[in-house]
């Protein structure tokens, strides 16, 4: 029994080392700027720096957008395959995997052939447009994230009843989503919300192919040029993506707690 | 003689090649309680869906106070509805819950709120209007689900196995609850139940229903007194069936094991040599005879279960076995397996089974 807690501890004290090492040289790389002692100098200058700003302000609202049209898209393609169309639930949960194993390079190249200024379509002819395109790509990255999350949350809650009782009192389809099953499952969108913000603030392909001021495509910039910054930005990139991970927790208290019981 | 509150004429239900309501048919009047008594897969909770508006008939017409509603959506027809599985809105307070139905039709926030308190009043929880759905107990939960149903004053309620999920001594007390408020309020009410005593206990009238058919729509003493086919005799109450032959048919004899009963028209067409099953209610039968019963035969016990204030007694008479109960005397012992004994009964409570 012993020698087995032995072995777990030190399995975890490995797999910890494994993770926190990387990061703890990193954070003490990014303290080097200024010789013989350690400074924020590397934090200053990107905080400072005018592109940094430009793209990380960008990336958010690009974010922002990708999380509304991710809603909009998977919140009803959700509920409407949990109410009345189960059977497709597989090949639904097939297609959202599809973007984890196609390549972000060749979703954009396709988007380049399809939407280029000579196609029917030309998304890539304006700026507005192109970064209409992103935002479409982005959601497409984020689907297996925001559908899961989404599906997990309709699972916990009687979707079929809940509806009928909503319906048997007088409401509509409208009133159905928006008080009866999107506040039951808000914590799951919001969780499905910040993994999509964590993949548009890092994504660099899409933005760069597509040639979009974003944070990405400045994180590899910067990477390539500078010594301390770049490590000073990867410790920022991960403070956000653990803030969201630690907002999702915060808030999944907050879930409502379901009364409903299995028949 | 005016028209019925609702009725359901000819409707039919298939999903696919399978019909699971055949050719139902059935009047109610206004203020009626009426219950849908059936095993699973009866259809009786389709019916009820069809009258909600979840499932449309695939034949048929649902007319609901002269209005042909078949063809409604379930939030245009103003009907009221409880879940088996309560379906409160997990996210609302009680009170939020019970006055969903009035936000969506409108109502000024002042008579939501008024109509809340009546409502939380009625169903005796006037303190619970600012907990969740999770913080209250299975009962506590179906009578806020009640409340919720009958705020928005709907034409007709509809209950779902209601009580199903809730343990005997709540769904007792419920029981006797919902019919006292479907009284006061006077609401025409349809209950979809399996349970046959909670059917008994508070319907104005049943429909036993059997393979997607209404087998027999009566008051309560009419189903369990006079149950019109085998099916509905078998499944409303404890029946001991004995098997008999007809021996004289025009003078209406039967012979059961060996003796001779009486069942002068009854047995409407039956020939003598005919074999028939014969139907007697436990409380029908006395153990020995008893002066007023007219027909007695003699057997075996087989089996003595002491419950209480009842025994259950099982008798063996030739090949069949009779269940009867009998009080509990404290100045008489009861009967020893294997002693001789001798029932009686009136052949005017004897069943014949079609």
């Amino acid at each position: 029994m012993k020698s087995g807690k032995f072995w777990a501890w030190l399995v975890f004290a490995l797999g910890a080392a494994y993770f926190f090492i990387p990061l703890i040289a990193t954070v003490e790389f990014s303290m080097r700027m200024r010789r013989g002692e350690y400074s924020f100098d590397a934090y200053k200058v990107v905080l400072g720096d005018a592109r940094f700003q430009a793209t990380f302000g960008y990336s958010v609202l690009a974010a922002v957008f990708t999380i509304i049209l991710g809603v909009l898209i998977v919140v009803p393609a959700a509920y409407w395959i949990r109410l009345r169309l189960p059977q497709l639930r597989p090949i639904v949960e097939f297609i959202t995997l599809l973007p984890l194993v196609i390549p972000a390079i060749v979703i954009v190249f396709g988007y380049i052939r399809m939407y280029g200024s000579n196609s029917p379509l030309p998304f890539l002819a304006t700026d507005t447009g192109t970064n209409a395109l992103l935002v479409i790509g982005y959601a497409t990255l984020a689907l297996p994230y925001m559908y899961r999350a989404v599906d997990t949350g309709l699972r916990t809650i009687d979707v079929r009843t809940l509806t009928e009782a909503a319906q048997i009192l007088g409401a509509g389809w409208g009133t159905i989503i928006t008080r009866v099953i999107l506040p039951n499952v808000l914590i799951a969108v919001l969780s499905g919300a910040f993994l999509t913000f964590a993949i548009v603030i890092g994504e660099f392909t899409m933005a760069s192919l597509l040639n979009r001021p974003a944070f990405g495509p400045y994180l590899q910039n910067i990477g390539a040029n500078r010594a301390y910054e770049p490590a000073a930005l990867a410790i920022i990139a991960f403070a956000i993506t653990w803030g969201c991970m630690s907002l999702i927790q915060i808030l999944s208290r907050f879930a409502p707690k379901s009364a409903n019981r299995p028949n | 003689m005016a028209d019925p509150f609702l009725s359901i004429q000819h409707v039919r239900k298939s999903f696919g090649a399978t019909t699971v309501v055949e050719d139902f048919n059935l009047d109610v009047e206004r203020g009626e309680f009426v219950s849908f008594l059936g095993p699973s897969g009866c259809g009786k909770t389709t019916v009820l869906r069809m009258v909600a508006g979840f499932e449309e008939p695939s034949a048929g017409t649902i007319v609901v106070s002269g209005k042909d509603i078949t063809r409604l959506k379930p939030n245009q027809r103003n009907v009221g509805m409880v879940f088996q599985a309560y379906a409160l809105f997990p996210n609302l307070t009680v009170a939020q819950n019970i006055g969903f139905g009035l936000k969506v039709a409108g109502m000024p926030r002042a008579d939501i709120d008024a109509r809340v308190t009546e409502m939380l009043g009625i169903i005796k929880l006037p303190q619970m209007a600012d907990r969740y759905p999770y913080q209250l107990s299975g009962g506590q939960q179906q009578r806020i689900a009640l409340a919720r149903a009958i705020a928005p004053k709907p034409k007709l309620l509809l209950l779902d196995e209601p009580l199903s999920a809730l343990d005997a001594k709540v769904r007792v007390s419920l029981r006797e609850e919902i019919r006292s408020i479907q009284k006061k309020l006077g609401i025409t009410t349809i209950f979809v139940t399996h349970d046959q005593e909670e059917a008994l206990s508070i319907s104005d009238r049943i429909a036993v229903m059997y393979g997607g058919k209404a087998e027999q729509v009566g008051t309560p003493f009419e189903i369990y007194n006079r149950p019109a086919t085998k099916f509905v005799a078998n499944f409303v109450g404890t029946l001991n069936v004995l098997e008999g032959t007809v021996t004289d048919a025009a003078a209406g004899t039967v012979r059961v094991n060996s003796e001779q009963v009486s069942l002068k028209g009854k047995l409407n067409g039956s020939k003598s040599g005919d074999t028939l099953s014969l139907a007697l209610r436990p409380e029908a039968i006395s153990l020995g005879r008893q002066p007023g019963r007219d027909s007695s035969l003699s057997g075996e016990i087989s089996e003595v279960h002491f419950l209480g204030s009842v025994i259950r007694v099982r008798v063996g008479i030739g090949g069949n076995t009779v269940s009867l109960d009998t009080f509990n005397s404290p100045a008489t012992p009861p009967p020893a397996v294997g002693e001789k004994a001798e029932i009686s009964f009136s052949s005017s409570d004897m069943l014949v089974l079609h």
